[in-house]
């Protein structure tokens, strides 16, 4: 019973912590500027390659993870003011660019380090329950994954850069005509958002084969798990993460990852139908009803 | 080999049956030359140099293997213009990158064979990209070397799937991992028209053998995390897994299933002497993974070539030198001996050459045309990786017949022409 329990609770967080990561630099770029970033896979994959190339270097993992978010952020502050910057407003012109962005990026990853590069081992070696052995590094994304929901909470709701930049957000002139300098807003909410993509890819380097590709595992799942959350990455992402992740494990573990996948496509088809606005437009929905009805 | 499930009879009653079908197809080829050669369309193929098309994943999820076939396939044209090329003229390759998009592979196959008017197209990885072109071919009545192994049953006048098949891989080779693991076994698979159909031969070869395949699962391509599937198999406990996944995506499952810490013997027909996942994913995840192939890198020093070193010599930074690479060198080189042998690059007259029973010597050794069905006799190695991913060789089956298409589903090609892919 209890063997049965820790398995489904193990799928469940792997699944929430797999989406959530994938998810949540695209959510912040989308929910805060309005920028669709179709780059986010492939900001997923120097994440990805960065690790590696540290690790492999002897640098720790851990260290290496860091370094890599660093990077990508960086260079996503470069991006948004060569290119993003002069695109806001313009959703489909910045849906294009990025787009090429991406490409740009895989493929010159492959020119630059052919197909394939060695990559390193998940750490922390494995566990079992039962009959059933289980990889420490899963529960370990799961933990990280929460604590970077309560960092980007804290981030947001109790700093001065996160009432600027929500500030920016909610009415961009009169937050500039206040003094908040909004294109440097707009310029780190896209590092911020592109330091998680590489965070992500980091983190997911250990699992999985390092190829100029990579960030194409989990461009659906992320662009899923934004469009049935919503615009707040905060509040939608988490709760999107956990539903569908509900949705995935227990489809996965019954009738096999065809059909979970199935299941998470049929789900975001419903979701989009009955909630245009995501989960998060749900929540702000109940959160405005009128007082009366508290 | 005598537990590969077809009878000796068959065998025997084949042999016979095959003379037979030589000796028809060599005077049906003359009559057929004697009688429709058009003189101008001969001599317009017969000036310049011969063309070598070439269609394949230099890019994308299936480019670890693509750049091994391109250096292959720039290997073999750069040593037979060494020789004086193809009838004295010199020999030319047209390459296209398919980019692993099976639309790609289309639209590449159709402006190779109108537009570049190429003589031959050695081209795919997939099943999913040969089968997108076959109809292509067919109608251009083009001449097409698929050097890859496939889940087999190709049977078709304008293919020749010089690869192995399961014939090669899986016959010989389910029994000997049944009888050091035990009966159990649990499949895994890419869903596609390969998967499904290696699947449906190991299933009929572990039942054959009084095996039983407890669980199967059948994964996009796309899938890259397999936590549930990896607890699945666990909760069933197979003695032997077989584990068909393609492509880079897929290959994580390697490193997931030994950081969970699974540890059960695999059997597979395409990974390691593909992709190399021996060589890319750190020691243990492929130890105890058993494959049979018709070559690969760490098996060139006990067969006497220098074919890495050959192809490096072109290629200076490829990763690795696997069994679809040596099988692309073969294929350009089989068709390289049938056009000497025709005399000429007539595609008709080339085809009824390499039906004749074309033989070269490979990196894999010996290697020849099976006339009935187009694919090829060749020798089959059983390999695993140890816990260090050092790879041993376990047996050798030397020139195993791809027989089950011409015995069990009557393909005979310079016979009753055909291009339908049998199922088992």
């Amino acid at each position: 019973m209890f063997d049965g329990l820790f398995n489904w609770f193990y799928q469940f967080q792997v699944s929430f912590s797999f989406l959530l990561l994938s998810a949540i630099g695209l959510a912040v770029i989308f929910g805060m500027m309005g920028v669709i970033n179709l780059a986010h896979g492939e900001f997923m994959m120097l994440g990805a390659y960065a690790t590696t190339f540290l690790a492999v270097k002897g640098v720790p993992l851990a260290l290496a993870i860091l370094i890599g978010a660093l990077a990508v952020g960086v260079f996503g502050a470069v991006i948004e003011m060569l290119v993003i910057r002069r695109l806001y407003g313009r959703l489909l012109d910045s849906v294009a660019a990025t787009w090429a962005i991406g490409l740009i990026l895989s493929q010159g990853m492959l020119i630059l380090t052919g197909p394939s590069i060695q990559g390193v081992s998940s750490p922390f070696g494995s566990f079992s329950v039962g009959a059933i052995s289980y990889s420490w590094y899963r529960i370990v994304l799961g933990v990280v994954s929460l604590l970077l929901i309560a960092g980007l909470y804290i981030l947001f709701m109790k700093t001065e850069f996160g009432l600027r930049a929500r500030a920016t957000i909610q009415n961009q002139p009169i937050a500039r005509s206040l003094g908040v300098d909004t294109a440097r807003m707009y310029t780190l909410t896209f590092a911020l958002g592109s330091a998680l993509a590489g965070l992500a890819g980091g983190l997911f380097a250990p699992t999985a084969t390092i190829v100029p590709f990579f960030g194409t595992n989990y461009t659906v799942e992320a662009f899923v798990t934004v469009i049935v959350g919503g615009a707040n990455a905060l509040v939608g992402t988490p709760l999107a993460a956990a539903s569908l992740g509900v949705i995935n494990a227990a489809l996965g573990t019954k009738y096999g990852l065809y059909i979970a996948r199935v299941g998470l496509l049929l789900t975001t088809i419903v979701i989009i139908r009955v909630l245009p606005t995501g989960i998060s437009g749900l929540v702000e929905r109940w959160r405005m009803r009128p007082a009366r009805q508290r | 080999m005598d537990t590969n499930g077809f009878g000796q009879s068959a065998v025997a009653a084949k042999v016979s049956r095959r003379q037979l079908v030589k000796t028809s197809a060599l005077t049906a080829g003359a009559m057929a030359l004697a009688s429709k050669i058009d003189v101008n369309y001969a001599l317009a193929q017969d000036e310049g140099p011969v063309k070598i098309g070439w269609l394949g994943d230099r890019t994308g999820d299936f480019s670890l293997v693509g750049v091994q076939k391109y250096a292959a396939a720039e290997l073999a044209v750069k040593e037979l213009n060494e020789k004086g090329g193809i009838l004295g003229r010199e020999v030319q390759l047209v390459a296209e990158d398919a980019q692993s998009d099976n639309r790609r592979y289309q639209e590449m196959a159709r402006k190779l064979l109108l537009q570049d008017k190429i003589d031959v197209l050695h081209a795919c990885f997939t099943s999913a990209g040969r089968e997108a072109i076959r109809p292509i071919i067919d109608q251009n009545k083009a001449i097409f070397f698929y050097n890859n192994q496939y889940e087999g049953g190709v049977c078709d006048n304008y293919v020749f799937p010089t690869g192995c098949v399961p014939d090669h891989q899986v016959v010989p080779f389910m029994p000997a991992v049944m009888d050091k693991f035990g009966k159990r076994v649990y499949t895994i698979a890419a869903d596609y028209n390969f998967g499904q159909l290696t699947a449906a031969w190991c299933k009929k070869f572990v039942e054959a053998n009084g095996g039983e395949v407890i669980g199967e699962e059948f994964i996009p391509l796309d899938v890259s995390q397999f936590s549930t599937t990896i607890t699945n198999i666990q909760n069933a406990a197979p003695d032997i897994l077989i584990v068909l996944l393609v492509g880079i995506k897929q290959s994580s499952f390697y490193e997931q299933k030994n950081s969970a810490g699974m540890q059960v013997p695999m059997a597979t027909t395409v990974n390691m002497g593909q992709a190399y996942e021996h060589k890319r994913f750190p020691a243990p995840a492929l130890s105890n993974m058993y494959v049979t192939v018709n070559f690969m890198e760490e098996l060139a020093e006990g067969l006497g070539t220098d074919f890495p070193e050959r192809v490096r010599s072109v290629a200076p930074d490829l990763e690795y030198v696997g069994m679809e690479c040596a099988a692309e060198y073969e294929g350009i080189n089989m068709y390289a001996l049938g056009a000497e042998k025709a005399g000429t690059t007539e595609k008709d007259a080339v085809r009824k050459a390499l039906e004749s029973g074309i033989s070269f010597e490979g990196p894999g050794g010996t290697v020849s045309i099976d006339p009935a069905t187009h694919h090829t006799v060749r020798n089959i190695y059983m390999v695993h990786a140890d816990e260090n991913h050092n790879i041993v060789l376990d047996e050798t089956f030397e020139a195993v017949r791809p027989d089950w298409l011409s015995a069990d589903m009557g393909c005979d090609l310079p016979n009753k022409p055909d291009n339908t892919q049998y199922e088992p």
